[in-house]
């Protein structure tokens, strides 16, 4: 039998304060905003860092939401879960928060993406300014909005470099995952 | 020219802007998942406004959190507000308030002034 006790365990020792396995709604994403302000107040943490947090959840919610391209798409090993992301957060008793995200990417996506996050990581503050700027005042939006933004203020944000990886899944997706680092 | 004025929402500020005595004014937070939806209006209004507009503009942005889906719509108000500034029909100030601990949105106001050529106010609340 799965091992409840175990994934309980290790959820804790994690510190994790939500998870989260599943399609990324609209409505599902203000509950989870929701829910993560409350508990941020209940913790009494500091505001800053709070907003900090708050603001990193708000892009990579919202990246899962926009970005995902397993959405609609029937080409999965497992037919269920096309629509489907992973979202956790953690707390460590040092003020450090983790985000993990997981989702599928088309495998044609992966070189432009890993080399985007390549080049921001090797960025430092004010070269992430820079590129923030030149972002946002020269490049086109679509629909979605963020227009490669998003990534490059969760950085800025955040502070701290990505880690990540992409699994290949199939001839056609690798699972994406991500971890991003908040503190003070 | 009417107000246009539009309520609060957890995800949306409020807005309210007023021909007559030409006062912009956000506030709250505006972190839509579409966020082209909600300043589709607020851009129509702006580009009414700047046919016949007050001799001064005053826009106070009081914003909490946004997302990087807004920040390109608010970059489209900067740049409209830009032309009128630069047509002088209209001397064009924009109050970025931020409050004393928020770092990031002093920061993200700072962005904003090193794009557009209009006069920006940092304001400590």
């Amino acid at each position: 039998m799965f091992d409840i006790y175990d994934f309980y365990e290790k959820m804790e020792d994690g510190k994790i304060m939500l998870s989260f396995k599943g399609e990324i709604t609209s409505d599902l994403l203000t509950s989870i905003l929701h829910i993560m302000e409350s508990k941020l107040d209940n913790i009494g943490e500091e505001p800053k860092l709070k907003k900090k947090v708050y603001n990193v959840l708000v892009e990579c919610l919202q990246n899962l939401y926009h970005h995902n391209d397993g959405t609609g798409n029937q080409n999965l090993v497992k037919s269920d879960n096309q629509n489907s992301a992973l979202f956790l957060i953690g707390r460590s008793d040092n003020s450090t928060y983790k985000i993990i995200t997981g989702n599928y990417i088309l495998k044609e996506n992966v070189t432009d993406f890993e080399s985007k996050l390549e080049r921001i990581n090797s960025m430092n503050k004010d070269e992430l300014k820079e590129y923030y700027i030149n972002t946002l005042s020269n490049e086109s939006f679509s629909d979605k909005g963020g227009g490669g933004l998003g990534m490059i203020d969760i950085a800025r944000k955040s502070g701290q470099k990505f880690e990540y990886n992409f699994t290949p899944i199939n001839n056609i997706y690798s699972f994406f995952s991500l971890i991003i680092k908040v503190t003070q | 020219m009417e107000i246009l004025s539009i309520d609060i929402s957890p995800k949306t500020p409020f807005v309210k802007f007023n021909a007559q005595d030409g006062k912009l004014e956000f506030r709250g937070r505006s972190i839509p998942e579409n966020s082209i939806e909600f300043y589709t209006p607020i851009f129509e209004w702006i580009d009414k406004y700047s046919i016949q507009p007050k001799g001064e503009t005053n826009v106070n942005i009081q914003l909490e959190y946004f997302n990087t889906s807004s920040s390109k719509c608010l970059l489209d108000i900067f740049k409209k507000l830009q032309s009128l500034h630069i047509s002088s029909k209209s001397k064009v100030t924009v109050t970025w308030y931020y409050e004393e601990d928020d770092e990031d949105m002093l920061e993200a106001g700072e962005d904003y002034q090193a794009i557009i050529k209009v006069p920006f106010v940092m304001s400590k609340i």
